[in-house]
């Protein structure tokens, strides 16, 4: 059922007002993987994804989705294909799980459609897959963070793209439920193929999860392959200025860095 | 699925089996917007009710027999002018004002996702109003120009509001204030023009400051029904749009919402209600900024206020003019019930909204 779709970028510069925040970079996403992208704060990582999202006009170059310029097709035919979640969106005060994540259904809906059955099959296997159908006529004001991150991935779920990139997901989550959100984004790239982009500030997480990584600094891409190409002391020191070691994680085979800072260092590095 | 298995789902008794997850799914999309027919129905027939008594009673009362004769318009004497000259028009225009107010009203306080972001909070309703005034009362002029000056300051108003507290982003609390203080500057430009005419006639002054409908003829009447066929329906294209900008721009857009397009359509056709609502009853106050909420409470969350809060508005103009009329022994103009009724609700909303971030 799922597609193979590239999206690429090609000599993109985003920028804010005066500042440029991206500038001239090129990038292909593996299809069918899960990519990280990972880097210092303001480094553009929010930037990038907004605008592979079609959130942002580039200033210069393009993003193509198999080979087509976001940015001039139809809205809803790109949500059809490509989902995003945001950072913090923002759920309507008192508004019902099944009904938010019934919004997800919107790209497929037309104007004065009804809903239909298939709608409702959509928003259930959502809320299957998330865990969260027992929580489906709850509100939402009322749930934990690592429920409301669960929902709000079942939107995105509902939305039924080949593409999903998520904008930190698992931010404001404690350490188990962001292991939890990362589980559930793997299940979903192993039984679907959806290709996961996603933007993650745990480096140690973003190794383990990701099959491809992207390091970015200053709007460039510093370094991008397999993590153990990506993560290493000489990548850490760039992109983040901290010296620090990177070890084998013993669970994984991933690689795993431990920063070292100007105290409790009892070792020489 | 089909309507059986719906039906199904909706059943659940003790010994009811257990419902499969899209079962679920469907008997709570099926609970909310049963609740929002049974609400729309009801208050429907609380505005013919309304209107009925708005045409049988007054100083003098008519038999419905008088009354559909005047509509159907036979000559009945007595009847056909107090009820075909006086009442109708005013009755009309006072469920015509509403809905528009309520339309407009609730469009703003859901794109805004704020109930303080009503066109009568943030000045649209007051540029509207001072634009008309100074047509009526300053230029002598009527009509089709008055209401053509009324949305253009309405929109212009918007645009200023928009332009003023765009930084960056837009939208929130700064476009609130600054909405609130360009209300407050417009109202008193319309005392102003109403003072400088030297025609401080009660009626006009009380239109243009807090909405009358005293003297109200099918001239004023008129270019607000046309108003609502032609922008109603446009409002109503864009309900789904309206609903899916509650979740943020950002996942809106992500979920197949052209955002700045639908923003313009929205505001356009909302501004547009507004001006031609207040053009021939004043800035009604209050009505456009309690509809939503109103409506929100009665119909639950998660479904489209577009209609409830139409209903909601063309009932409290309805009612509150009546009351006016006949309820306290000398006439008082609509706006000032309903301006008793919006006072409290506004300071409970400025109250709540200090201590956490308000939403419809």
């Amino acid at each position: 059922m799922t597609h193979t779709h590239t999206l690429a970028v090609q000599d993109l510069t985003l920028g804010y007002g005066d500042r440029t925040v991206i500038d001239g970079l090129d990038l292909v996403l593996p299809a069918g993987r899960i990519t990280a992208i990972v880097g210092a704060n303001a480094c553009g990582k929010s930037t990038l994804l907004r605008s592979m999202s079609r959130l942002l006009v580039p200033r210069s170059g393009q993003v193509l989705l198999d080979g087509k310029q976001v940015h001039r097709m139809p809205a809803k035919e790109l949500a059809r294909t490509l989902g995003l979640l945001p950072q913090s969106p923002i759920a309507p005060e008192g508004i019902t799980v099944a009904d938010l994540v019934g919004r997800g259904r919107n790209p497929h809906q037309r104007m004065f459609s009804r809903w239909s059955a298939e709608d409702d099959e959509a928003v259930a296997a959502a809320l299957d897959a998330t865990d969260t159908a027992s929580l489906a006529d709850r509100s939402v004001d009322e749930l934990s963070g690592g429920q409301r991150q669960r929902v709000w991935i079942a939107m995105a779920l509902a939305q039924q793209t080949d593409l999903l990139l998520l904008d930190e997901p698992t931010t404001f989550l404690d350490v188990s439920h962001q292991v939890e959100v990362l589980d559930l984004l793997t299940d979903l790239n192993r039984s679907r193929g959806t290709t996961i982009v996603m933007v993650l500030h745990d480096l140690n997480l973003a190794a383990r999860y990701a099959d491809h990584l992207i390091a970015l600094a200053d709007g460039r891409v510093h370094a991008v392959g397999d993590p153990h190409e990506v993560l290493t002391e000489d990548t850490v020191q760039a992109v983040f200025g901290l010296s620090s070691r990177v070890l084998l994680d013993p669970t994984s085979g991933r690689p795993m860095m431990l920063p070292i800072g100007r105290h409790n260092v009892s070792v020489p590095a | 699925m089909t309507l059986e298995s719906v039906q199904t789902a909706v059943q659940t008794g003790p010994d009811a089996p257990p419902l499969s997850t899209a079962q679920v799914v469907a008997r709570g999309r099926v609970r909310r917007t049963a609740r929002r027919r049974w609400v729309i129905g009801v208050l429907a027939a609380l505005i013919v009710l309304g209107y009925a008594v708005s045409l049988l009673v007054g100083q003098t009362f008519y038999s419905p027999a008088e009354v559909i004769g005047v509509i159907l318009g036979q000559d009945v004497p007595g009847a056909s002018f107090t009820v075909g000259r006086l009442r109708l028009p005013r009755a009309t225009l006072a469920v015509l004002a509403g809905l528009c107010f309520g339309l407009g009203g609730v469009t703003f306080q859901t794109m805004l996702r704020n109930p303080l972001a009503s066109p009568d909070i943030i000045g649209i309703s007051s540029g509207a109003s001072a634009a008309a005034a100074f047509a009526i009362v300053s230029l002598s002029i009527s009509g089709t120009a008055v209401s053509a000056l009324a949305i253009g300051a309405g929109l212009g108003v918007a645009l200023l509001i928009y332009t003023l507290s765009f930084k960056g982003g837009v939208l929130g609390t700064r476009l609130i204030l600054i909405g609130i203080g360009i209300a407050a500057m417009l109202d008193s430009l319309t005392a102003y023009v109403l003072s400088r005419a030297a025609m401080w006639d009660l009626q006009e002054a009380t239109r243009w400051l807090t909405g009358n409908l005293n003297g109200v003829s099918w001239a004023q009447t008129v270019p607000v029904l046309v108003a609502l066929v032609l922008l109603a329906p446009v409002l109503l294209g864009q309900s789904r749009n309206l609903s899916m900008s509650q979740l943020g721009d950002d996942t809106a857009s992500a979920l197949g919402v052209r955002v700045e397009r639908s923003r313009l359509i929205l505001i356009i056709a909302a501004v547009g209600l507004i001006a031609f609502a207040t053009a021939a009853a004043g800035p009604i106050a209050f009505v456009a900024f309690l509809a939503g909420p109103i409506a929100a409470r009665i119909v639950g969350p998660g479904v489209s206020l577009l209609v409830p809060a139409a209903l909601v508005g063309a009932l409290l103009v309805l009612v509150g003019d009546f009351l006016g009329q006949f309820a306290f022994g000398t006439r008082l103009p609509v706006g000032v019930i309903t301006g008793v009724l919006g006072a409290p609700y506004l300071i409970y909303l400025i109250i709540r909204t200090n201590r956490a971030g308000g939403s419809l």
